[in-house]
């Protein structure tokens, strides 16, 4: 095998584009492996890890496009190098060249009303400003943007009356159009704002599946609540669902917000015209004085909004005791811990609030409690609940919707520790996600499931999916690859959260 | 900042509640993608960073200008 690497300097693409770049570059016969990314420093420690380390890798940067291949041969590395360009060059539709700025492209589409921003962090916030400036509302998908850049750019488009969702915003339904991370469900007559994207997501299939629909689901971006914030996205949002002649229940999905944007929000949401159901994961009871019903999981979100435009949610109650004994009497003696690799950030949170309830503390990158932040995030220990779309794994490589690779090493490295029990797993479906969630993690799972077989365990591995029939990856298609493979699919997140700590319940 | 005086919607954002988004895009070109299969209208942006990535240069001519 020969390992080969190029740098080219100044030479800026998207992660995603790069990622099915490098998946063409292992299509080519001889390449064994292929890595084409920017060098920003978690690509540099990932190449590292796979044995490029050459000087010019560490002294590139973040704009700066690395060429990592593995070969048959350096013939074979070199023939593939010499011909990157017909690789990186993009097919324009339509054959017409494309505008480089955000002026130019408004004077092609002047009737334009809003701008998709998932640009590298640095460079959002002058784009999302020009946008705003120019009156456009902006949905911003990037993250990394500081407390100070996000204030100003919300107090900016509260000024002004425009909704500026984000930033790390992942999704939302705009007139029963998805952007960014969207699931297809019906339109109707739901409204929901929500500061987590995966949340969000689960709280629209779960509607949806229960035969109500979404008027609109406004994403707001992961900070808009606290203190700091003071939730100026919400209320933009609050107005709009407020006014909408569509939204007749309106659902506020968030974990708990700063002590003072949560005094000053309730009253706003006491003196809605319109009834809200308020799903805050996490609050702690005694922090909330409402009158409005305040519930703990997005699954009670869906239902109690459902049943507040007359439609019945589908049940949850599922027999559990006939498959929680038939798992658990397969682990072995030393068999105890949870480990649950996320895709979702809102899942990777609610499922430790459910653990917690349940007595079981849990290790996180993305803790609750910042006493039990994972001191390694790559290592876990004891109960570990990684979100892998955190930022440390997410620097300059595409999101672990969109791309399997980091889950599929973690999910292995699981199998390693003899005192798993549980794999606890997430999959996202919808617009923009990957085409086969399920189908890019199922080698990787029954791998792990034959490491523990092999030194007379069992591996126990649950999920859920966050998806419905109509979208492009079909829930029921998934759903059944993984229950082929012996996986146990929930209905939930938090349904899945559950079945996992009963099933270690005691150990 | 979270006062009680009613707050103007801006006319681009009642349209974009009531018609849809049209969308001008920079970033990830499959979010762009998406929204075409859906049948909202979007530019992408051919976008590169400012100076050609010398970020240095470019916070240079932010005084300037």
């Amino acid at each position: 095998m020969a390992k080969v690497c190029m740098v080219r300097k100044n030479a800026y693409f998207d992660s995603m584009f790069l990622m099915q770049v490098s998946r063409r570059l292992e299509g080519e016969p001889g390449v064994e492996r292929a890595a084409v990314v920017l060098a920003t420093e978690n690509n540099k420690r990932l190449l590292s890890d796979l044995g490029f380390s050459a000087p010019e890798i560490q002294a590139a940067g973040p704009n700066d496009l690395v060429v990592a291949l593995e070969a048959e041969t350096e013939e074979v590395a070199q023939g593939v190098l010499g011909r990157l360009d017909a690789f990186l060059s993009r097919r324009q539709p339509e054959g017409e060249a494309l505008p480089r700025t955000l002026d130019a492209a408004l004077e092609l589409l002047p009737e334009a009303n809003l701008a998709v921003i998932s640009l590298p962090g640095r460079y959002a916030a002058p784009e999302a400003r020009a946008a705003l400036e120019r009156n456009l509302n902006v949905f911003l998908f990037s993250s990394g943007l500081s407390v100070e850049e996000e204030l100003s750019l919300k107090e900016l488009a509260h000024r002004k009356g425009l909704l500026l969702m984000g930033p790390d915003c992942g999704t939302a339904i705009i007139a029963g159009v998805g952007l960014g991370f969207a699931n297809v469900v019906r339109r109707g007559r739901i409204g929901a704002i929500a500061s987590s994207g995966t949340g969000l997501q689960e709280f629209t299939t779960l509607v949806h599946r229960a035969g109500e629909g979404i008027s609109q689901a406004i994403g707001t971006g992961s900070r808009d609540l606290s203190d700091e914030i003071r939730g100026l996205s919400t209320l933009v949002a609050l107005e709009v669902l407020e006014r909408d002649p569509d939204t007749q229940v309106i659902v506020p999905i968030s974990k708990p917000p700063g002590k003072k944007t949560l005094g000053k929000l309730l009253p706003r949401l006491e003196r809605c015209e319109k009834p809200v159901v308020l799903c805050m994961l996490g609050i702690e009871p005694d922090r909330i004085t409402t009158e409005l019903p305040v519930v703990e999981t997005m699954e009670e979100a869906a239902a109690q909004a459902v049943r507040l435009v007359g439609g019945s949610p589908e049940s949850s109650f599922k027999d559990w005791e006939k498959p929680l004994a038939q798992e658990r009497a397969r682990f072995s003696r030393n068999q105890r811990y949870i480990r649950g690799i996320f895709a979702g950030g809102t899942f990777c949170y609610q499922a430790q609030l459910i653990l917690q309830r349940q007595g079981i503390e849990a290790w996180s990158n993305a803790p609750l409690d910042p006493r039990f932040a994972l001191p390694d995030p790559t290592t876990s220990k004891g109960h570990t609940l990684v979100d892998m779309g955190s930022e440390e794994f997410t620097e300059g490589r595409p999101h672990p919707m969109i791309d399997p690779t980091l889950r599929r090493e973690r999910i292995l490295k699981e199998a390693e520790d003899e005192e798993v029990a549980v794999l606890l797993l997430d999959f996202i479906l919808g617009h923009s996600a990957s085409p086969d969630p399920v189908g890019e993690l199922l080698p990787a799972i029954r791998e792990a499931k034959e490491r523990v077989a092999s030194r007379g365990g069992y591996l126990c591995v649950v999920a859920s999916v966050c998806g419905t029939e109509e979208d492009p990856q079909r829930l029921s298609a998934q759903v059944s690859a993984l229950e082929r493979a012996g996986v146990v699919v929930l209905t939930s997140s938090a349904q899945a959260a559950r079945f996992a700590a009963q099933l270690v319940e005691g150990k | 900042m979270m006062d009680n005086k009613q707050l103007n919607l801006h006319p681009a954002l009642e349209t974009l509640v009531s018609r849809g988004p049209v969308a001008v895009n920079l970033g990830l070109s499959s979010f762009a993608e998406a929204l075409r299969a859906q049948g909202a209208k979007v530019l992408q942006v051919d976008w590169t960073p400012p100076a050609s990535g010398d970020e240095e240069l470019s916070r240079l001519l932010d005084k300037l200008l």
